[in-house]
């Protein structure tokens, strides 16, 4: 078994409204930064024991499949790396 | 027997019991880690903030065991009422289609609305008439209803719409959407009629005592039926 982190960023689909992220960016605005746009996502940062990066992979995919992301609004990407 | 799920952090449970037995129903909250009575009638998912909202509204009470439970049921006709936090751990569980998210303005909405009942065929809604205009109180800051333009076609064209938020002549209308939510959703079914999901309250317009409300939230809750409780 190896040890791996797995990086798991969760964001909004294409096209889906984030209001917390516009009402951040109008907030930078306010104090005087220009910024053309801003993307919020959530991070999650998992350790794991597994036999290899693939089985890591598939182990954290599920993860984010049934919990961390919603599939309706969310894309996920999933890297991982030895710790 | 009704049983009004409650999790950690849900606060509308005692509501959604007193606002049932007004009407006749026998009606318990039940906490989820004791899983649901041999002769529960009926399921109550009721408002609050469970688990404080973590990772997204609605999420880790969809994981609690109890929702197994409650699904067996759900699919052996035993009627499923989410209300409000209620609602989104009904879509986040996947009992309903979509997702409530975010409110457009990222403000919590507390106020009245008016809805139009859009389709009066279901355990829900039979008390109205197609079209009719009622009204209910919300209180949320993550009602956005999103679902991917794919389901949202399957939803319209196989009417699993309930309630659309309009103004006070039945318009639906951009003004009369409190939270951004996508054709104006407020509520919506399962696979089966008798599941169902909405983000406004009708347990807290249906005691006359509170009159400001209304008591339009009596129509629906009388779709858990029969006021004698059926285990058959």
């Amino acid at each position: 078994m190896t040890a791996y982190t797995a990086t798991v960023t969760v964001r909004l689909k294409h096209g889906v409204l984030d209001p917390e992220a516009k009402t951040t960016q109008r907030a930078l605005d306010r104090l005087g930064f220009e910024l053309s746009a801003l993307r919020s996502a959530d991070q999650y940062e998992i350790d794991l024991e597994a036999p290899s990066t693939e089985n890591a992979r598939e182990q954290v995919t599920e993860m984010a499949d049934r919990l961390l992301a919603n599939p309706t609004i969310h894309d996920y990407e999933v890297q991982i790396s030895e710790r | 027997m009704i049983a009004v799920v409650q999790f950690g952090g849900s606060n509308c449970d005692r509501d959604a019991v007193q606002a049932l037995e007004h009407l006749g129903y026998t009606a318990e909250r039940v906490w989820h880690e004791d899983g649901l009575p041999d002769d529960t009638a009926g399921i109550v998912l009721p408002g609050g903030f469970s688990y404080g909202d973590y990772l997204r509204a609605g999420a880790m009470a969809a994981q609690s065991p109890i929702m197994a439970a409650i699904r067996e049921r759900e699919q052996q006709g035993v009627p499923v009422l989410g209300v409000c936090n209620g609602a989104q751990i009904g879509s986040e569980s996947g009992l309903t289609p979509g997702a409530f998210t975010t409110n457009d303005r990222a403000r919590f909405q507390c106020e009245h609305v008016h809805l139009r009942v859009e389709n009066a065929e279901t355990p829900w809604t039979q008390q109205f008439e197609q079209g009719a205009v009622i009204s209910l109180p919300i209180a949320h800051g993550e009602g956005r209803f999103e679902i991917t333009d794919e389901r949202l076609s399957t939803l319209n064209a196989n009417d699993r719409v309930l309630f659309r938020y309009c103004d006070p002549n039945g318009n639906v209308t951009t003004a009369a959407n409190p939270n951004g939510s996508t054709d104006n959703i407020a509520g919506v079914l399962g696979d089966r009629d008798t599941t169902a999901v909405l983000m406004p309250h009708p347990e807290r317009a249906t005691l006359p005592s509170r009159q400001q409300a209304g008591t339009d939230g009596q129509g629906i809750l009388h779709g858990f039926g029969a006021r004698t409780p059926a285990t058959e």
